[in-house]
């Protein structure tokens, strides 16, 4: 009976070890979860070395022009001046066009393809097909932009210039096509998808108990749309149009095809413009090292910071709304 | 008691239930339901006008020369093989890291503050203008090997792929069901034979059309290459030389006004457009089926 409280030992210490600390495994085990570490940290990583290179890249512009870069007025290689304000404007007032237009139309998209308007095999594909504009490279989009887009939208800006001249946004000479008005439009049509497949996830996370409710009060389906189901997502909608907003300040190539790259600050949307990605494009790789890199990079760390500001807040009322949905 | 089940008012509230929506009413839903189908409407016309102009104007262009031909006797051999090249570098870069932050994310403590913070970063990668990305590989390939190359080119497509290959690998290890791992931890497996024999193996298929997704992606990039990768119109000389790709003919050579070279950025359009159109339609079906 005492050798209940001390049972026999029949099996060694050493075979009952359950946490080992040799052997092939263990040292496989441990540099694979070192490795994991690694790798991660390195990928966070990135995103700091991305600012800092470009900090770097950018000094000789920030040394010389400081701060008063963001509203300097003149871009002049020859006499090594630089400023960024038609860029940015440009940049700024395309995407604004974009999301003007984007944000209706994706929501519409949003809502036919989460609603119960169609069979759901037509809603699906209706969802993909507007998804796969995001696939498209964007230098294919600016070809079609150059060759189909602009021959079709080129009449209508001569009729709003010929027309409505008197609103400073149509007072133009001679629309030639290529404009920011054009470079609105087409950035609109890329930023679709983003706008677009977010606004439907935000709407098909609502609880379906709401739209139960507001039904069985008498509401029609649109009086449900507007007064339940729009407010309830818009946080996450807004943050949508945030993600769409941050693509379309980023996007380079169809921009850049289409704007008619001429560094003015004009009111009206049927004159020439430039953006930050556009001129990066058209003069990085020609320019010469010192202030003329220095003030590209400059303005690509505008661009970034811009972006990165936009994003940071898309990306936080995206998680906020997870989780008051949880 | 008699006027317990009040008949009248049934009578009215029942009229009224089954009386049609006041006219306003009605008008508004039928008015929504316009703009509504409008709008989606013009959303799809792009599309479908980009591939139809595309193909038109493309496909009688193609000759199977091209192919074998570089860009100055008006073939696109060369930028197909800088395409292929530079996408491979992102690749091996982009892979293997990827990969791993994937595994972490979805292996290693889910919820806690460094995974939500890695998460975080990750997302916001995605988001960063793929130009800057550009600036970026300027920074540290050009600047310091003094040339314009593929490998430039390649590591600015890697930091673009890196976050997409992660977000969707972790998707991919969030499908395998807790249970396999229970088991395999069981049976007295570590954690990298349960991850690597029994999650990752699982996840294989997804975690394919991720990656290839990740590459549809990076194949059709022009802007990081511009000033990374840059252009040649001949057979580039090796991994460090200036090197041709598919969307940078198109940019540098839309406007030529040569109709041979006009003909062939159509050509070109349409082989990147089918290239990345198939691979992107075939992975977003088969992850659509899996979920």
């Amino acid at each position: 009976m005492a050798n209940l409280s001390e049972p026999e030992n029949n099996v060694s210490n050493a075979s009952l070890e359950l946490t080992a600390n040799d052997g092939i495994n263990y040292w496989l085990n441990q540099s694979f979860t070192w490795l994991i570490y690694t790798f991660s940290a390195l990928t966070v990583a990135i995103l700091f070395v991305m600012s800092w290179i470009i900090f770097h890249e950018a000094q000789p512009a920030i040394g010389k022009f400081g701060i008063g870069f963001l509203w300097g007025k003149d871009w002049d290689v020859g006499n090594q001046i630089f400023g960024a304000l038609p860029y940015i404007y440009g940049t700024l007032v395309s995407s604004a066009i974009a999301i003007f237009i984007a944000f209706p139309v994706g929501i519409a998209v949003a809502l036919v393809t989460s609603e119960n308007f169609l069979p759901i095999t037509v809603k699906t594909t209706l969802a993909f097909v507007v998804e796969l504009i995001a696939a498209i490279p964007s230098v294919i989009i600016g070809l079609w932009g150059i060759f189909t887009f602009i021959p079709v939208i080129e009449p209508v800006q001569q009729w709003l210039s010929a027309n409505f001249s008197w609103i400073p946004f149509f007072k133009s000479d001679l629309p030639i096509g290529t404009n920011m008005l054009t470079a609105g439009m087409i950035l609109a049509i890329m930023i679709l998808p983003t706008m677009a497949a977010i606004s439907r996830d935000v709407l098909i996370a609502i609880p379906k108990e709401l739209r139960t409710a507001s039904m069985a009060l008498g509401g029609t389906r649109w009086e449900t749309i507007f007064r339940v189901l729009l407010p309830a997502g818009f946080s996450g909608i807004v943050s949508a149009a945030m993600l769409a907003l941050g693509r379309a300040l980023g996007e380079t190539m169809a921009v850049t095809m289409v704007i008619g790259n001429s560094a003015q600050i004009s009111l009206s949307l049927l004159d020439p413009a430039y953006t930050i990605p556009s001129v990066l494009a058209n003069e990085f790789a020609e320019a010469e090292p010192g202030l003329h890199i220095g003030a590209l990079s400059y303005l690509g760390l505008i661009l970034f910071a811009l972006t990165l500001i936009i994003n940071i807040i898309a990306r936080l009322l995206v998680q906020w709304f997870g989780q008051k949905n949880k | 008691m008699e006027n317990y089940r009040q008949p009248e008012i049934d009578k009215i509230l029942a009229a009224e239930l089954y009386s049609p929506l006041p006219s306003s009413r009605l008008l508004f839903t039928h008015f929504m339901n316009f703009i509504a189908f409008a709008l989606a409407a013009l959303a799809l016309i792009p599309l479908f006008s980009i591939l139809w102009e595309i193909i038109k104007r493309g496909i009688g262009g193609i000759k199977t020369e091209m192919f074998v031909k570089s860009v100055i006797d008006n073939g696109f051999g060369n930028a197909i093989l800088g395409t292929i090249t530079v996408v491979a570098i992102a690749s091996l870069l982009s892979i293997p890291i990827g990969l791993f932050t994937g595994i972490f994310l979805a292996e290693f403590a889910q919820t806690n503050s460094i995974t939500r913070f890695v998460r975080f970063i990750t997302s916001i990668l995605t988001g960063v203008p793929s130009i800057v990305v550009g600036i970026f590989a300027y920074g540290v390939i050009v600047l310091s090997t003094k040339s314009f190359s593929a490998i430039a080119g390649g590591f600015a497509l890697a930091t673009i792929m890196l976050p997409i290959i992660v977000l969707t690998t972790e998707e991919a290890l969030k499908l395998i069901p807790i249970e396999q791992r229970l088991a395999s931890a069981a049976l007295g497996g570590t954690r990298f034979q349960t991850t690597f024999r029994v999650v990752v193996t699982a996840a294989i298929p997804t975690i394919t059309t991720g990656v290839l997704l990740a590459v549809a992606r990076a194949a059709g990039e022009t802007a990081p290459l511009i000033f990374t990768a840059l252009f040649s119109l001949d057979w580039s000389a090796g991994l460090l030389t200036p090197t041709a790709s598919l969307p940078v003919l198109i940019f540098n050579l839309y406007n030529d006004p040569d109709p041979e070279r006009s003909q062939l950025v159509w050509t070109t359009s349409i082989i990147l457009l089918g290239l990345v159109l198939c691979v992107s339609l075939i992975s977003r079906l088969v992850t659509s089926k899996k979920k």
